[in-house]
């Protein structure tokens, strides 16, 4: 049995028919195929899966579809500018190498926006407790850290 | 940072070139690869470490809604599919071969360890197979499970082909000699210790899928895989018995490896196999979960090791004894770990003349141990580094002095373990770091640190390693089972751009970027004008991949052929096109010049004359400008650095925290500064990984406890701070880009370093890795 969901995704409406065990980050990889956002484990601590529900980094592995009814969803596609132009979020990931394999990527610069909105100058130590829920195993977590200071203060606190 | 054509591109801090599409979400992992008519492949794995398959009931999962197929270890025999190889043959103190057991794609007769595939469910969408597998009913009957490496030879067997669970003893050395050396020695320093199981844990969990075509009988696997070409050699020629022009092995972009995803799996062959069988595309992705259990795992050792000195600290003997988990089958590189890539290592960076080294491989109930980042080189510098370092503290020496008394100083030097080192300064990356780290002022941050209830300690590690993996005839007479040269092309366009085409593939090292500093840098294009292509065997000649940090020493100088192949068409070209003799003709970076003159042409019109060939040779010259090269090394490189280490530790609780941590690392000629400090950082964490935080632990009857990241703790942001990192150069010798390698070291460098830190705020002769609060609180009790 499936069961119509409706949201908005990246700005644009969207729905589709899951089951009801359907997660939401499977509707947003294999119904939607916006494939950027990943999934790294399966017990909600990698983190890559991270998007923003309402304005607020969650974690899509860890709700059902159905729970994102009516939502409005921002994942990694949506965040450039239409032209393309990378985000000043993105943008700071690139400037300061916070990236290698790129898999945990999108999650961590998910979580990063949500976290500069209310840290536009944030610490090293403030940064890195933001990154409780985000596991990186190539960059150490320095260049990260780095990434998401620069790209907060290039944020001014407004996404 | 935008490339200009007339400054040198070489040790320029540029930015990657792949960024924009992990930013953007636009990278295509394996996962993300659907086909059409897809189906998705779920797996049955043994919930025990070892038991006999009395019968798998297969019906009930057949009948299972959109269920395609369910197979086993037996219909894939009765397909005459073959077991997985092993790839290195180690040859045993006696003269004989290794024990190879069967390692079948999915179990015959008894599953050897927690999460072997025992049967595959494939349906119409991966929920159903999931549902299905379930369904699949395995009558087990429980065996003993080997566990313990210490009882492991005294155990019932799992495999008959070695009934003491044994697959080699190996040794290198002369032990009369160097017993002798011990009986004469001034001090002697033993340590015994375990060098932790690790999870590599890739951010991306393993994946495949392939898909066939009856048209023309040919397989394409899409895999998570950091070697390609290897995957398919050992698939088609071994496992399936297929023509190599009949596969496409597509490794696209792939989320970290650190050794786990060089291997031919049993997962890429049945979806492989499935695929034809059901001719539809088959995938499958791995759960965390499935990662932790069917993922190759890493060291593993149980060592006791002794150092020999005299009365001035000088060493004059070491003597190293090792116990190594191959787990229940032979992983593809398995054999060559815990010996090629160990005990050759042992020398470090000192002139100890006598070493001697046994190591007794054996088979346990538990996933196979492989190659993971630094693969038994890390080992060998945990023996060498923990051994030093105590035995300065015992003798009262300062441990940096007596590392000097030690250094190796003259090069080539031809160590005792094989290895030639080519070049080196270790004095250089010792002072740096002293210098970085601060050192002369350690003692006032002991202070403070004792004011504020903490126990603060340092510790040192010079480590070496061999990389630039490998000289194919060393290799061979060592008992490779391949080659490991590594191929590239040049494909110069009309317009003068440039695709190049390599076999290491990329999962995070930014190939993409440093291999088209060094094509445009020759070629004097800028770095948009250069394409790098790689992790595709359909459209690279072949490559032996990724692994060993061999990718810009053996890749990077194929390309480097390459472009002289190119440069020397580019000159014949010139010469008839500036009416010049082709020996006047000068070239540096993009401009063929006519020597004393100012008559000359650009790379851009010597291209385009090459595919428009109106004014050229043709008598003499075939048009076009597309050349190969395949580059087989001459020796190994030596990178080597000075780590320097600081915690704290919490004396009530026993947490421990990385106060500072210093790296000067000599990786040769570097070709992106930016690049290889990311390398280096990202190598750090995984050495304080081991220390600090990462064991993999199985419980007696085999069942693994650390299954997950809830159980298993590879660092977090908090548990790694901001590293000081900085490097000395000494070219390497061999290769004409005079580069070693950076992508191991820091995590072949950091646990010693950590481990000689934590014991010396604590005062103790050792502690075992990971030093976790608990184990840190126990020692201070």
């Amino acid at each position: 049995m499936t069961i119509k969901v409706s949201m908005r995704v990246n700005g644009k409406p969207v729905s589709a028919e899951v089951e009801a065990r359907t997660l939401l980050v499977t509707l947003i990889r294999e119904n939607l195929r916006l494939t950027g956002t990943h999934v790294g484990c399966d017990t909600a601590q990698c983190g890559a899966c991270t998007v923003l529900m309402n304005g607020r980094a969650i974690k899509s592995c860890s709700i059902v579809a159905m729970q994102a009814e009516g939502a409005e969803l921002l994942t990694i596609e949506g965040v450039a500018q239409p032209d393309g132009t990378l985000h000043p979020m993105q943008a700071a990931f690139k400037e300061n190498h916070g990236l290698q394999c790129g898999f945990c990527t999108p999650g961590m610069v998910m979580n990063a926006l949500d976290f500069a909105k209310s840290h536009p100058d944030p610490t090293e130590q403030e940064v890195r407790e933001s990154l409780e829920g985000n596991l990186c195993r190539c960059t150490g977590y320095h260049n990260i850290v780095k990434s998401i200071m620069a790209g907060a203060k290039a944020m001014g606190g407004k996404l | 940072m935008n490339s200009a054509t007339n400054a040198s591109l070489i040790g320029a801090r540029v930015l990657r070139k792949e960024d924009y599409r992990f930013l953007t979400g636009s990278g295509q992992y394996t996962d993300d690869v659907s086909l059409p008519r897809q189906s998705y492949a779920a797996f049955v794995r043994s919930p025990h470490a070892h038991a006999r398959i009395k019968s798998i009931k297969t019906d009930k999962a057949q009948k299972a809604p959109g269920v395609l197929a369910v197979y086993t270890g037996e219909d894939l025999a009765a397909a005459k599919v073959g077991g997985l190889p092993c790839g290195w043959l180690i040859t045993d103190v006696n003269g004989k071969p290794m024990k190879e057991p069967p390692y079948p794609p999915l179990a015959r007769g008894k599953a050897c360890h927690v999460g072997d595939r025992v049967a595959v469910v494939i349906a119409e969408t991966l929920e159903q197979a999931r549902d299905a597998a379930e369904k699949v009913k395995v009558d087990y009957e429980e065996l003993p499970a080997v566990v313990d490496l210490r009882k492991a030879s005294s155990s019932k067997p799992i495999h008959d082909i070695a009934p003491d669970n044994t697959c080699y003893v190996w040794a290198l050395g002369d032990k009369a000699a160097i017993d002798a050396a011990f009986a004469k020695a001034a001090h002697v320093t033993k340590l015994d210790f375990v060098n932790n199981r690790l999870v590599p844990n890739a951010i991306e969990p393993r994946a495949a899928n392939a898909t066939y075509s009856r048209a023309d009988d040919s397989y394409t696997l899409y895999v998570a895989s950091q070697n390609p070409h290897v995957e398919r050699l050992l698939m088609t020629a071994f496992v399936l018995g297929l023509p190599e022009s009949k596969v496409r092995v597509v490794a696209p972009d792939v989320g970290g490896g650190f050794g786990s995803k060089i291997y031919l799996y049993g997962e890429d062959v049945v979806v492989t196999w499935a695929a034809k069988q059901l001719n539809r595309p088959v995938k499958w992705t791995a759960d965390r979960s499935e990662s932790y259990v069917s993922d190759a795992h890493g060291r593993d050792h149980l060592t006791t090791a002794e150092l020999a000195l005299d009365k001035d600290g000088k060493f004059l003997a070491m003597r190293v004894k090792t116990t190594a988990n191959m787990g229940a089958y032979l992983s593809t590189f398995a054999s060559c770990i815990p010996t090629i890539l160990y005990a050759t290592l042992l020398a470090g960076q000192y002139t100890t003349p006598l070493i001697y080294c046994e190591v007794t491989a054996v088979f346990t109930n538990t996933t196979p141990v492989d190659a993971y980042r630094g693969a038994g080189r890390p080992e060998a510098t945990y023996v060498v580094e923990r051994l030093v370092e105590t035995a300065a503290r015992e003798m009262k020496l300062d441990p940096v002095e007596m590392r000097r008394r030690n250094f190796i100083r003259q090069f080539p030097y031809q160590t005792p373990v094989a290895l030639c080192y080519d070049t080196g300064n270790y004095e250089a990356t010792l002072d740096a770091a002293l210098q970085l780290a601060d050192v002369k002022n350690f003692g006032k941050r002991k202070d403070e640190s004792a004011r504020r209830g903490k126990l603060r300690g340092i510790g040192y590690a010079c480590y070496i390693e061999a990389c630039g993996i490998a000289p194919s005839n060393v290799a061979g007479s060592l008992g490779a089972r391949a080659g490991l040269f590594e191929a590239g092309e040049i494909r110069v366009h009309p317009t003068g751009t440039v695709t190049v085409f390599t076999g290491s593939h990329s999962h995070g090292q930014g190939h993409e970027t440093s291999f088209a500093q060094v094509v445009a840098d020759r070629l004097g294009l800028t770095i948009e004008q250069v394409e790098v292509v790689h992790g595709d065997t359909s459209k690279i000649l072949f490559g032996m991949g990724t692994y060993g940090s061999r990718s810009i020493a053996v890749g990077g100088t194929a390309i480097v052929k390459a472009l002289d192949k190119i440069v020397a068409k580019g000159r014949k070209i010139a010469a008839h096109l500036l009416e010049a003799s082709e020996s006047d003709i000068e070239y540096d970076r993009g401009q063929f010049k006519v020597a004393g003159t100012d008559r000359k042409k650009m790379f851009g019109e010597v291209a385009f004359a090459a595919y428009v060939p109106h004014n050229y040779p043709l008598d003499k010259l075939e048009p076009g400008l597309n050349e190969n090269a395949f580059y087989d090394p001459t020796n190994f490189t030596f990178p080597a650095g000075s780590y320097v280490c600081e915690v704290e530790v919490d004396k009530d609780t026993g947490a421990t925290q990385i106060a500072a941590f210093t790296a000067v690392d000599d990786f040769g000629r570097i070709i992106n500064p930016m690049i290889v400090e990311g390398q280096v950082h990202g190598g750090l964490a995984q050495g304080i990984g081991q220390a600090l935080t990462e064991g993999c632990r199985y419980e007696s009857s085999g069942q693994l406890v650390t299954g997950s990241f809830m159980d298993y703790c590879i660092p977090r942001s908090s548990d790694v701070p901001l590293f000081k990192v900085d490097t000395r150069e000494t070219p390497c010798t061999h290769n004409p880009l005079g580069v070693k390698g950076c992508g191991e070291a820091g995590a072949i460098g950091a646990p010693a370093a950590v481990m000689n830190a934590v014991t010396d705020a604590l005062g103790v002769k050792d502690v075992p890795m990971p030093a976790t609060a608990q184990t840190v609180w126990k020692h201070l009790r």
